[in-house]
């Protein structure tokens, strides 16, 4: 599939600023000083409106966007926006409860964090729904989604304990250590089902021709590549999809590994920590689109759906 | 509203028949014709006349080879909207742009509401939507919902731009609700079939199978044995004696 920066930018950045202030709502950060409290503030909004805006760029009517508030009855596209706004404005009331009453109660926090899980959940499901896109259609890819959120939040929540200068627990550390590793052995299984799974879809039932035997695909229906094949027939990736993989895990998991085991307390370090890591998740999310293919390629000659060819 | 409607009784949609298919592409042609003057926003191109055109089309014809050997067959193979009972393209619209008509079936979009976000032809199996490059709206076979209900139009004219101009009769239009009409009796003489079945997406339009290779076995059909059989006469009789002779 045709990899658009535009939503490789709102998948791992808002997925980043969910991942945040899924842990900021749990109150697990003191915001009595007005400086924190903007600083976390201003990081958690921009973050997740940089994602969402950056999402309506690749549209052909950006203008048009707020019509897919809709149809969440039946579209993921439209759950995932819906939730995200709802998800923005309790944000935004639970830092004014912040400003003006300090730390709202506790369930408060969790019912947002649900919210949160929720967006990041369709925000995977606008993929993995796809049946189309047989690499997509797994259960691990929500997992992964998931896991990759709140890796990163975890990561820039320590880095935001570290530089307001207020304590970190060490089980804090632990656990994202532990997400980072969980996350990434996810990733890695997601990426063995993918090259290990075949498709129940080939030219022949494509056709229905296989009755005849084997087909093959003897001349295209155009002259020069149409809209299909660039936007369901990229192949760029593919040819270094292991070394990418590779690079991926080196900035995504091992990287701020070392980070936070070496120093876990440093700001510069835990910073430099979430830079890697989303560099990682960009690499990730790009191969996430960049590998996968449609089962429309059969019909221009793909012969077998699997990626590790 | 993309939920999609309770099945209607009506199910407007094509019989092609790849026995029949010369893939002369008049078809796709006609389509273009009618469709870029229709129905929404007209079908634009892209360098037209450079080294590499491109552009929305709402149908198009493949070729395939199928088999190895003497009952190898090469396949026309036109593929265009199949109005899926089921049609993922409809339930993925986030803003209700894509819709299955509860009357009769067909699959449409209203243009004035589409973002162009492109999730509805990636939720396509068929490749059935393309974006068009000029208008950045989704475009696809409409079943030429503005002809088959036209009543300023003839009434042999009143059927879709690719069924009307087929030289060859390989596509048919009809009701597959109905099960005496013209298209859901040869779908079931002939054993009209669904494309990718596993996909579910339970399309209306089907396909009918290329007819089997007639096999010869008669050896009297063969040109070489008529050739040995023929006696020849005249000067070539002489001939042949003659060179008989020689051993």
């Amino acid at each position: 599939m045709h990899p658009a920066w535009s939503i490789i930018f709102f998948t791992s950045i808002s997925g980043l600023g969910l991942g945040l202030s899924g842990l900021i709502v749990l109150g697990l950060l003191d915001l009595s000083r007005f400086l924190h409290l903007f600083v976390a503030s201003s990081a958690v909004f921009g973050l997740i409106s940089a994602g969402l805006l950056s999402s309506t760029l690749h549209l052909g009517h950006p203008e048009r966007a707020w019509r897919a508030l809709s149809q969440w009855r039946s579209s993921w596209l439209s759950r995932e926006g819906v939730l995200a706004v709802l998800v923005l404005a309790s944000l935004g009331c639970w830092f004014a409860w912040n400003f003006f009453f300090g730390p709202p109660p506790l369930w408060c926090g969790i019912l947002i964090l649900v919210l949160i899980v929720a967006t990041v959940y369709a925000t995977s499901m606008i993929y993995g729904s796809l049946k189309t896109v047989a690499c997509w259609h797994h259960p691990l890819t929500p997992v992964c989604y998931l896991m990759f959120s709140a890796c990163g939040g975890s990561l820039a929540f320590l880095s935001m304990l570290a530089l307001f200068g207020q304590p970190i627990l060490g089980i804090l550390k632990d656990i994202t250590l532990a997400l980072l590793i969980g996350a990434w052995t996810l990733k890695y299984a997601w990426w063995w089902a993918l090259d290990n799974r075949g498709s129940a879809s080939s030219l022949e039932t494509a056709t229905g021709l296989g009755t005849i035997g084997k087909v093959r695909s003897l001349m295209p229906p155009h002259t020069s590549e149409n809209y299909l094949q660039k936007e369901m027939g990229f192949v760029v990736a593919r040819r270094h999809a292991i070394k990418l993989r590779y690079i991926s895990i080196f900035f995504g998991a091992l990287l701020p590994i070392i980070c936070v085991i070496f120093n876990g307390s440093s700001a510069v370090l835990l910073g430099m920590a979430t830079i890697f890591h989303i560099t990682g998740i960009f690499v990730e999310r790009w191969l996430f689109f960049a590998e996968a293919k449609h089962v429309v390629t059969l019909y221009y000659g793909d012969e077998q759906l699997s990626i590790a060819s | 509203m993309t939920s999609l409607p309770e099945p209607s009784a009506i199910k407007l949609g094509l019989v092609i028949d790849l026995d029949i298919c010369v893939g002369c592409q008049a078809c796709v042609v006609n389509c273009k014709e009618w469709n870029t003057s229709g129905y929404g926003a007209p079908l634009s191109d892209e360098s037209a006349y450079g080294a590499q055109p491109s552009g929305s089309w709402l149908n198009r014809v493949h070729a395939f080879e199928a088999g190895v050997g003497e009952d190898a067959k090469t396949v026309h193979f036109p593929k265009s909207c199949l109005h899926c009972e089921d049609a993922p393209c409809v339930t993925a619209c986030p803003t209700g742009a894509s819709f299955k008509r509860a009357e009769d079936g067909i699959v449409l979009v209203n243009e004035d509401w589409c973002i162009g976000c492109g999730l509805c032809a990636w939720s396509c199996p068929y490749g059935a939507r393309e974006m068009d490059p000029a208008e950045g709206v989704m475009k696809k076979c409409t079943l030429c919902v503005d002809r088959i209900y036209n009543e300023n139009l003839p009434e042999e004219d009143r059927v879709p731009a690719c069924v009307r101009t087929c030289p060859t009769n390989a596509r048919h239009f009809g009701d597959f609700g109905d099960p005496n009409s013209d298209v859901s009796i040869m779908v079931a003489e002939r054993g009209g079939y669904d494309l990718l079945p596993e996909q579910g997406t339970k399309p209306v339009n089907k396909y009918l199978p290329p007819r089997p290779r007639r096999k010869s076995n008669d050896e009297s059909m063969s040109l070489l044995a008529m050739a040995d059989a023929a006696t020849p006469k005249g000067f070539w009789q002489w001939m042949d004696n003659t060179l008989e002779k020689l051993g």
